[in-house]
């Protein structure tokens, strides 16, 4: 029931069609992906998917946004089945990823945000490494690159509401893996494949 | 006659019109070969199919009164407004001007109307957005391409607010001897102007030759436009029963609807161009956006309004 409300409130706001380019809705296992730009993002993506993909797919979430508050929390982990992390955790590298981890061990999906915090840019920035270290201790999980458009216009960073700005969900194809590729050229690779995505709309 | 049977013949005119339109587009479509024509005939039958929707949808509103009518104004404005911010670019600090329009703006212009507050609906948008739009844009205290920022919101929300909302503002005019008639009028104004726009196409496609103004909007054409234009003043004309004018102001009126509609759709594709778009969305199969089929009555419901407010009541 939420749920709905949300997607509805979702669509009457900001739009949020999907756009599958190089990839078509399937159920099996991947991580989608994507540049980070508001909060919308989340319920963005979540939009975009259909239904029999939503149940089988977790977005990530900042646990310092998504868990505070009984409502959001409830929000992220009931209706969005979202999974919290830590962003400012100072364990041994690559502990945060651990429930993630646990998503895709259960042959789940996964909504990736790899820049990790929120950008103004049109193009993504910089990637940090969770996407790399998953990516390797899981080859058969497909990766999807996903760019959402508009979201920074829609719901800047710093503001309180967003306004209505017709958003797009774009789902590219799946970026291939290539023997023995280096960590940084590999994330370089998939934050062009993000950016790849993006439609310049004319000045 | 009654109110209630004027528009059950209206609406059952309209629904025989797109009955005449479906069956025609049947017929198209198994008679269509190449590769070019299959496509026109499925836009013309997208187009027929979305036709029958927003007749519906105005059908239900009309029934269910003006509250309902002027929600469905202000929702339409709503998108008109979505679409054209969509495209339009922005910056992080036209975020609160655009809080404004979108939360205050807009549903304070309704409520006006809704309310029939005229003197102050007649000026929310042109005098007090205008003045507020900017101030609050230069808060935030970024100075870059400044005017021309505050320029697009301000003209979107006078194109998709203020021109639209004149439309259902036709339901406050009080028409001495012909009480809740505003229905009727806003009838005429949108089957005039949409009745246009429709025969502007089919005169287009049949005839076209002479393109009116290429560089702007190629698919409009003097043999359209002059087809389409005199077929809506007939049909306005023959709507004078429905109407306080005579047939002959009827037939005036519908022209200026036409005049003004024409320039609207011109204007607007002249805006689209400048953006590099051909549609402003993909909300309407076949149509485009909302503000594709908008965009002449956007133009033609103010001035509409001002007419029939100074001659008629």
């Amino acid at each position: 029931m939420i749920d709905l409300l949300l997607i509805g409130l979702t669509r009457f706001l900001v739009g949020g069609q999907a756009q599958w380019i190089g990839a078509v809705p399937d159920t099996r296992q991947r991580i989608y992906f994507a540049n980070h730009a508001s909060h919308l993002d989340t319920l963005l993506i979540w939009s975009a998917l259909p239904r029999p993909l939503r149940g089988i797919t977790h977005p990530i979430a900042a646990a310092d946004y998504w868990g505070r508050g009984k409502l959001r929390r409830h929000i992220a982990l009931k209706v969005l089945n979202a999974v919290l992390v830590e962003r400012a955790t100072q364990g041994p590298p690559g502990s945060a990823l651990a429930p993630l981890r646990g998503v895709l061990a259960d042959g789940e999906s996964l909504v990736l945000f790899p820049e990790g915090t929120r950008g103004s840019e049109r193009l993504p920035g910089p990637f940090k490494s969770g996407l790399y270290w998953l990516s390797q201790e899981f080859p058969e999980v497909e990766l999807i690159p996903t760019y959402l458009d508009n979201p920074s216009r829609a719901f800047p960073k710093g503001t309180f509401l967003p306004v209505p700005i017709s958003c797009t969900v774009r789902f590219g194809a799946p970026l291939m893996r290539r023997a023995g590729e280096e960590k940084d050229a590999f994330l370089e690779r998939a934050r062009a494949a993000v950016g790849a995505l993006a439609s310049d709309p004319v000045p | 006659m009654s109110l209630i049977d004027k528009l059950s013949i209206l609406f059952g005119g309209i629904s025989a019109l797109l009955g005449i339109a479906s069956v025609i587009g049947f017929v198209l479509s198994c008679k269509v070969t190449s590769e070019n024509g299959r496509a026109t005939v499925a836009n013309l039958n997208a187009r027929i199919k979305a036709w029958w929707v927003m007749v519906a949808i105005f059908a239900v509103s009309f029934g269910l009164g003006r509250g309902v009518t002027v929600v469905l104004f202000a929702l339409t404005s709503f998108y008109t407004l979505r679409e054209f911010i969509s495209l339009t670019p922005t910056r992080g600090a036209d975020h609160l001007p655009l809080v404004a329009a979108f939360y205050v703006l807009l549903p304070l212009q309704y409520w006006l109307i809704w309310t029939d507050w005229y003197a102050l609906f007649a000026i929310l948008v042109p005098v007090y957005g205008f003045l507020l739009l900017p101030s609050l844009a230069a808060l935030k205290g970024d100075a870059g391409e400044f005017l021309l920022r505050v320029s697009r919101i301000q003209w979107g929300l006078m194109l998709t607010v203020y021109c639209i909302s004149h439309a259902p503002a036709l339901l406050t005019l009080d028409i001495p001897g012909r009480p809740n008639e505003g229905f009727l009028l806003l009838f005429f104004l949108i089957t005039v102007a949409q009745f246009s726009d429709v025969m502007q196409y089919v005169f287009g496609k049949l005839f076209g030759r002479t393109k009116v103004a290429p560089v702007v909007s190629p698919s409009k054409t003097v043999e359209g436009l002059v087809g389409g234009g005199l077929s809506a003043v007939a049909a306005g004309a023959g709507l004078w029963w429905i109407t306080p004018f005579t047939p002959l102001q009827a037939a005036a009126m519908a022209l200026a609807i036409v005049a003004m509609g024409f320039l609207g759709g011109l204007s607007l594709s002249a805006v689209k161009r400048s953006m590099g778009v051909k549609d402003w969305g993909t909300m309407i199969s076949g149509h485009g956006g909302v503000l594709d089929r908008m965009d002449s009555l956007s133009f033609a419901a103010p001035v509409f309004f001002h007419l029939t407010r100074y001659f008629y009541t």
